[in-house]
């Protein structure tokens, strides 16, 4: 079924809508994220269990390096949504094209909840020999909003959990609010009620989610 | 509601007798201690196991820290799979008592989430109850308006096996019910309106789609085989799929949805000899053969695919409300 065109108004998504959205949100980022490498589709063809639409979006090897330098911010990584007025006083993550001795790599995965019916976020950490990086280690790369987060509530917001294609242990951000602060968000933003064109959902969707991993979008995307 | 009962007693009750070596590489004492026998509940997990069987093993390990997690000829049992499902799963052929290997050291950080005991497999238990309530009432403020003792209270009934502590605490999870066959016929003559194959809507402006929370896992074979005790013994994870999947009927009058409807909306590609729906799939023009389900197994009962899947979800769920289905199938040829 081709969901072009259609809206999403209660927060929830469908495989096919989220299909939809995937495209559209890694066309957006690779236009307006040139600083960024390129999300790519996943499919996943021949598993047992999987509708034959099924994949998640990846963007892997990202590299980042651990400093407490107060970082300029460059205009296209300004900070979009408005879930954060305030501006971060510690920038931790800085993009480089360079690889260092302290270089942690990430890799970060968008993936589909048919129990949420909304999208999730996985991620790992390694350092460049390829071993995994710990959450103690993790946490001196993640912004300091979500640091605090992660000491208030360190079993129900980022844990480590299986990949669900994968079946590796990965680092997962729980989902169990995502439909309320979608359809809250999309209320703010739209005119027309509480909808989002399904080309703009996982836009939105990345948009407070990705900041609590120190990933930010162009305000660009969102239009 | 006392057949329920009976059932659940019946799950509830149920556990595996565990014979539990201590790895070769461990043992800094001499004698070797003798292997420990656990009785294990098939609801539990196997960390929970652990101050039962750590004082059999302390005198005779090496110095240094401790960091348990159990193997089966080889392979690492995850620890927040329920213990009768791994039994299930991975045992074709019920092996008693079941001969599993305790480690101390060198936990297997690659393939198996870490581990910290009790608190652990608490919140593995109460984020797939909070996912299974989000699949069954479309939210999961039932579990989070839950208060802190009284998710702790649950918590501690399915520890200790405690089902009357359980059944008194469930009334306050509320979470949806899913009807009976047997027990909806009254609701029958209610008039259903139907929007062109979408979502049904009774009157009451109550969906009528079930949504039910289902693990499925999935152990393919490229052999055929006669007799259980014939399936090759697995050699890695990587043999199983597994995951997550709601299933959805809708409730329609006078059909029943069994659980062969269940397996075949679960596993489409196995799903008989039923004529493909999609004329795209037809033509695609792929040669492969058909894989075939050879055993459906849940809670260590094999089942016949006509039961009502509704009795199968009511009866032999896990207190988390997930039905665990283990499945063996023989592998299409691609």
């Amino acid at each position: 079924m081709d969901s072009a065109g259609e809206v999403v108004n209660d927060g929830k998504i469908t495989l096919e809508g989220f299909t939809v959205a995937a495209r559209a949100f890694a066309d957006k980022w690779k236009r307006h994220n040139l600083s960024f490498p390129p999300w790519s589709w996943i499919p996943l063809i021949n598993r047992t269990m999987l509708k034959k639409e099924e994949g998640y979006l990846s963007l892997e090897k990202i590299i980042i390096l651990s400093s407490l330098e107060e970082s300029a911010e460059e205009e296209s990584l300004d900070v979009t949504a408005d879930w954060s007025e305030k501006e971060e006083s510690v920038d931790l993550t800085v993009l480089v094209q360079n690889v260092e001795d302290e270089a942690h790599y990430y890799d970060y995965h968008i993936v589909y909840s048919a129990s949420y019916m909304v999208p999730m976020l996985y991620f790992r950490g390694y350092s460049s020999d390829g071993k995994p990086l710990s959450l103690d280690v993790i946490k001196r790369d993640l912004p300091s909003s979500s640091v605090s987060l992660l000491l208030e509530s360190k079993w129900t917001f980022i844990t480590q959990e299986e990949h669900p294609y994968l079946n590796r242990p990965w680092f997962k951000l729980h989902p169990c609010g995502t439909e309320e602060w979608i359809k809250l968000l999309s209320e703010s933003s739209s005119s027309d009620g509480c909808q989002i064109p399904v080309e703009l959902y996982l836009v939105s969707w990345f948009s407070v989610v990705g900041q609590v991993v120190g990933l930010k979008i162009p305000r660009e995307m969102l239009i | 509601m006392a057949a329920n009962e009976e059932a659940m007693k019946y799950v509830w009750e149920g556990a595996i007798p565990l014979q539990i070596h201590l790895h070769k590489s461990e043992v800094a004492s001499h004698p070797a201690p003798p292997p420990a026998l656990v009785l294990a509940p098939r609801i539990g997990y196997l960390p929970l196991l652990v101050p039962l069987i750590k004082p059999y093993f302390k005198d005779s390990l090496p110095p240094g820290e401790d960091s348990i997690w159990f193997d089966y000829k080889g392979v690492p049992l995850k620890w927040y799979i329920p213990t009768g499902v791994l039994f299930d799963l991975l045992c074709a052929e019920s092996e008693r008592p079941w001969n599993l290997t305790i480690h101390f050291r060198g936990y297997p950080s690659n393939v198996l989430i870490p581990c910290e005991g009790e608190d652990s497999a608490k919140w593995n238990f109460v984020n797939s109850l909070k996912e299974a309530a989000y699949i069954i009432n479309g939210n999961c403020k039932n579990v989070m308006n839950m208060s802190q003792s009284d998710q702790e209270d649950l918590w501690t009934s399915v520890m200790n096996g405690d089902l009357d502590a359980y059944t008194r605490l469930l009334p306050k999870l509320k979470m949806g019910n899913i009807e009976d066959e047997f027990s909806r016929k009254e609701s029958l003559s209610s008039p259903v309106s139907r929007q062109g194959g979408g979502t049904e809507i009774d009157v009451a402006g109550q969906v009528k789609t079930a949504r039910i929370p289902v693990r499925l896992y999935v152990r393919s074979v490229s052999q055929n085989f006669e007799n259980l005790e014939d399936v090759p013994e697995i050699d890695t994870w990587d043999e199983i799929s597994y995951m997550n999947r709601p299933v959805e009927f809708l409730k329609e009058k006078g059909k029943c949805f069994t659980l062969r409807d269940a397996m075949e909306s679960l596993l489409p590609e196995y799903s008989g000899d039923r004529a493909q729906t999609s004329g795209e799939e037809e033509a695609d023009g792929s040669q492969e053969t058909r894989g075939e389900i050879k055993l459906v197994r849940i809670q260590g009962i094999e089942l016949k695919l006509e039961i009502p899947f509704s009795w199968v979800v009511n009866n032999l769920m896990n207190p988390e409300f997930y039905l665990h289905i283990s499945v063996l199938v023989i592998g299409p040829q691609r």
